[in-house]
């Protein structure tokens, strides 16, 4: 089951923001904090790495969810908070780059770096994660 | 390292949803055709043109990666392999050859040999020399490479339609926007 679905453009502003299971409903400033705090956390943990050059984080676990995200080359990062024991997050996460490609970035009306209102990317994310 | 973004060309390509080419190169000379006309100072249309194609570069980068699954690549002469075999091929159904490369590794040309978007074209007396047909080409790549922190200068040097027998375009890497690669890559 996954729960939500997370899209922050490169400054990290949330851009994208949708729930696929039952989740409680937050205010829209809510999710954009959220989204906000993620890419900050991700910076942070990126710098405090020992090792070195550091992905930033990719997985957060918890007894209720798991929380994964994937960063393009481009900066746009794209997570999905999910039940903790869903199987190939990693490849939802890669089916959801390519839509985003396919019916965000080739809508000639869409602004890139805003936020998205697509009919058909709602439409074919509902048919890739919802029930 | 040829071989490999070679065979990397065909699969995406094979793997891509592929129009008619015709139609394609149609709806590209009406395109050019429109705006000479629109603005009759022939420098202005090579502007407009390039300005296009930085517009829609900046948005076909992500299809690039999404569907080629390149990662980053170590230095500027791996990225124009990836242009010429991978990028032209995915997008164009050809690939070019990369030569010319200056001896500090920032600038190259890449020969398209067959150009699609040429197809079908004579260029009137008057245009030649002046109008780069095909000058959409050089902001996608422009467009494209700024999206991935990659600053460059793309000109034509060479258009086949001018007489030339081949096209050549110029690449020069003039900075790489180290304070915007996005955080965890170097």
């Amino acid at each position: 089951m996954i729960y939500s679905l997370y899209i922050l453009n490169k400054a990290g502003t949330l851009i994208y923001q949708n729930d696929y299971g039952p989740t409680e409903k937050l205010s829209h400033n809510a999710y954009i904090r959220l989204g906000s705090t993620f890419h900050s956390l991700h910076a942070i943990a990126s710098n405090l790495s020992p090792a070195g050059s550091s992905s930033g984080i990719e997985l957060i676990e918890t007894e209720t969810f798991k929380l994964q995200c994937f960063q393009t080359h481009t900066g746009t990062k794209f997570y999905i908070i999910a039940d903790p024991n869903h199987p190939n997050l990693d490849e939802t996460l890669q089916s959801i780059y390519e839509l985003y490609t396919d019916y965000v970035l080739k809508n000639p009306f869409y602004e890139i770096e805003m936020s998205i209102r697509c009919d058909l990317f709602d439409y074919k994310l509902q048919r890739l994660l919802g029930d | 390292m040829n071989k490999k973004y070679d065979k990397l060309g065909s699969d995406v390509f094979n793997k891509v949803e592929k129009i008619n080419s015709e139609l394609f190169t149609l709806t590209y000379g009406a395109l050019v055709t429109q705006l000479i006309k629109d603005y009759e100072d022939i420098e202005q249309v090579n502007i407009k043109l390039e300005q296009m194609g930085y517009n829609i570069g900046i948005r076909l980068i992500e299809e690039f990666l999404a569907k080629s699954g390149i990662g980053r690549c170590t230095d500027f002469t791996e990225t124009a392999e990836v242009i010429a075999k991978v990028g032209f091929k995915m997008f164009l159904g050809v690939t070019c050859q990369v030569t010319d490369w200056d001896t500090e590794k920032k600038e190259f040309h890449l020969i398209i040999d067959d150009n699609p978007l040429s197809d079908f074209v004579e260029l009137p007396d008057h245009l030649k020399h002046k109008l780069y047909y095909s000058n959409i080409l050089c902001g996608v790549i422009r467009g494209a490479l700024e999206m991935v922190q990659m600053k460059v200068k793309c000109t034509f040097v060479k258009c086949s339609l001018s007489d030339d027998n081949t096209c050549s375009i110029k690449v020069v890497l003039e900075e790489v926007l180290s304070d915007l690669v996005p955080v965890g890559y170097d």
